[in-house]
């Protein structure tokens, strides 16, 4: 029988040690953590510092082009990007029902490993628990994180009229992926997650020097929900032509058969970045050297047009507010 | 290697759609009151922006045809009726779970505990019903004609497989009435009608005959695209130009055919029969516009084995909501007094707010820059 994770795995003793230095010491392993103390000291170069933090309970936990660990890598260090800081240090907890597969949990802390050496961030404190069945769906993990602020001043209240926006991927890959695996659908599909830390292609932009007035990942309420806060926080008028935007095939597909919007659809690896006038160019072509950027594409621009509004234009003339996400997301019924 | 079609962006190719703008504005002779019977039509029209690049001649005017939207509140009160009784689990469809009925609505009960599931197919009451073999499972069905097949086939395999706690509580609406009702009341100014397209796959284009012989109103069945849209207008503006015998049009016909698919209408003629009434939201009562099991199958109708807990009243809108009036083609959304203010989709007053295949609804997610609609 497979090795499985039991309640004494969290009880602080023997269990919970072993389990430690088995599995996340051998992965995660580095010489703070090692150290063992109650709390990591940390040295950081600058007085600057983003900080953040996020959960993660994806169901299913296993998907095509991921799992939850490297979500829970690739969350917590895009949104320290998003600040232009380079990540540094993860804290790490999870959550853990009992009777879960050990061998689950060591491919999950594989893949977190294999996030972290993309950006070279390190988890330096972590906890474990154990929950009795039916405490947690199996998993759930909470990573958060420091990083060193290596460009000051990007921000959601930026935004000024004339600036670009450029989206750095396909929109919708991760939502489209999750939901095509829920159990209660069964799509047969090859669709991908997009999840992927963004600092190389960030660290691109800003060793060139690009004047960057805000990033930020499309994660929950997709593009849309970024847009839409854009436009409020810097009381703005965003204007996207609606035939830029990349959208993959099969999400448009996924998107028509259960009525639903690939700009309102999750991202895990997929970012909005706003750019001065005259810098588009430049962003886009280091944006294309990345594998994970290389769809980047401009989809429009900021204006004065309306106050806090997001405005879609299509190619034959006509157009319409991109209202932000609302309530549970239902599929149609004809 | 057959050269793949994309069933998308095929239909929604921006150099089309302006080509067919252009040749409706040329050859426009009339203004043109069409009404679109489904809630699907309305979505594409309102989410492409349709109207914006009309001429001013075409008017749409929003039909019946969402089927949410047209249950009254004593039939939304039956399901939660349904969900609150002991042992049970209430299965249906989409955005039915969202409509507010007389107290409360599913999606808050669900919230309080009781077991109710939002469906993606019908088929998935077979493993609720074998997961929970000690628990009554009701499934509520709704929709026009394109969703019959499949509660039809559900009450197949149930009774193929005699699975005994799956009851059904049918609630499922036909086209060809209710558009007769609308026309014969006179009050509704409609020149033409779009025919539905999924509706249309399993009916065929047959059921429209009787409506265009006794109004003279011309029926083109387009399909949901926006290309598919602009192309039924402009053969619809060609009827009337050629001032020959109305005749039902069918554009889409990729999937409609004039009989339609005969064997969704066998299962559905095996398992159901039509009710002598059913009481529309807004419009009232129509003879004959919706289906029943059939006798036989009475020990598994809720409606006849949990009689006694279903509510009989039958109650009215909210006095300022104006949905009926929008269902039957007398008003637009922008003339309701408590549209985008009292009554939005995250708190939604009426039903046509309720579904995103409601007017109200689609008004208020695409419509409101160009406060163009129609």
């Amino acid at each position: 029988m497979s090795k499985k994770i039991l309640l004494s795995h969290g009880g602080g003793g023997e269990e919970t040690s072993s389990l430690i230095k088995e599995l996340f010491f051998k992965h995660f392993e580095n010489e703070i953590l090692l150290k063992m103390e109650d709390a990591a000291a940390l040295e950081m170069n600058t007085t600057k510092i983003a900080f953040t933090t996020d959960s993660f309970t994806v169901s299913p936990l296993f998907f095509n082009g991921g799992n939850i660990g490297k979500l829970a890598i690739a969350g917590t260090v895009n949104d320290l990007v998003m600040m232009g800081a380079q990540p540094k240090y993860l804290t790490c907890s999870f959550m853990i029902e009992e009777g879960f597969s050990f061998d689950d949990l060591e491919s999950i802390v594989i893949s977190m490993k294999e996030e972290m050496s993309k950006s070279g961030v390190k988890i330096v404190a972590g906890d474990t628990k154990v929950v009795p069945k039916g405490g947690v769906d199996g998993l759930f993990i909470n990573t958060s994180g420091v990083g060193e602020i290596v460009v000051e001043g990007i921000s959601a209240h930026n935004l000024k009229p004339n600036q670009s926006l450029i989206v750095s991927n396909e929109v919708g890959n991760h939502g489209a992926c999750i939901l095509a695996r829920r159990e209660d659908i069964e799509l047969e599909t090859e669709l991908k997650t997009d999840c992927a830390s963004l600092w190389k292609p960030v660290e691109a932009l800003i060793k060139a020097g690009v004047k960057v007035a805000a990033y930020r990942d499309a994660t929950r309420g997709g593009l849309s929900a970024v847009l839409n806060e854009w436009a409020e926080a810097s009381n703005v008028c965003l204007e996207i032509e609606e035939e830029k935007i990349p959208v993959a095939n099969e999400v448009k597909g996924v998107c028509e058969m259960l009525g639903f919007e690939p700009y309102e659809f999750a991202n895990e690896g997929t970012m909005v970045i706003c750019v001065q006038e005259g810098e588009e160019e430049k962003v886009l072509n280091i944006l294309h050297k990345f594998e994970e950027t290389k769809k980047a594409s401009l989809i429009g621009k900021v204006t004065d047009k309306y106050k806090n509004r997001v405005i879609l234009h299509s190619a034959w003339g006509s157009s319409r507010f991109l209202e932000p996400p609302k309530g549970e997301l239902l599929p149609r019924i004809c | 290697m057959q050269p793949e079609i994309d069933l998308i962006t095929s239909f929604r190719n921006p150099e089309h759609i302006k080509a067919l703008a252009a040749v409706i504005k040329k050859e426009v002779s009339r203004p043109i009151n069409i009404m679109e019977v489904c809630g699907g039509h309305t979505h594409t029209i309102m989410k492409f922006g349709l109207p914006q690049i009309l001429p001013e001649e075409i008017n749409f005017v929003h039909g019946p045809g969402c089927p949410v939207c047209i249950m009254p509140k004593e039939r939304i009160d039956h399901a939660i009726a349904l969900a609150s009784m002991p042992n049970t689990i209430l299965a249906t469809l989409g955005d039915m779970i969202r409509v507010p009925g007389s107290q409360t609505s599913l999606q808050k009960l669900r919230a309080e505990g009781k077991d109710i599931r939002s469906l993606y197919s019908p088929l998935d009451v077979i493993k609720i019903a074998k997961e929970n073999p000690e628990k009554n499972v009701v499934f509520f069905a709704i929709g026009f004609e394109t969703t019959t097949p499949m509660s039809a086939a559900l009450v197949e395999i149930v009774l193929k497989e005699d699975i005994k706690n799956v009851f059904f509580h049918i609630n499922h609406v036909t086209v060809p009435e209710p558009v007769d009702a609308i026309m014969s009341g006179g009050d509704a100014k409609i020149d033409a009608f779009l025919g539905p397209s999924h509706v249309s796959v399993i009916t065929g284009y047959k059921i429209y005959e009787p409506i265009v012989q006794k109004y003279g109103t011309p029926i083109s069945v387009a399909g949901f695209e926006p290309t598919d849209v602009m192309e039924s207008i402009l053969r619809i503006i060609r009827q009337f130009n050629a001032g020959t015998e109305r005749f039902v049009d069918n554009q889409y016909t990729r999937a409609v055919s004039r009989e339609g698919n005969l064997k969704a209408q066998e299962l559905i003629a095996r398992f159901m029969e039509q009710r002598e009434h059913f009481r529309w939201r807004g419009i009232g009562d129509i003879p004959k516009s919706a289906l029943k099991l059939k006798d036989q199958f009475a020990h598994m109708d809720a409606e006849v084995v949990f009689k006694e807990f279903l509510p009989t009243q039958e109650l009215d809108d909210h006095k300022l909501c104006i949905c009926g009036s929008i269902l039957k083609g007398l008003a637009k959304p922008y003339d309701c007094k408590v549209f985008g203010k009292a009554c939005t989709p995250s708190n939604p007053m009426g039903s046509c707010m309720v579904s995103s295949e409601g007017a109200c609804s689609a008004y208020f997610k695409y419509g409101k820059l160009s406060k163009k609609g129609a």
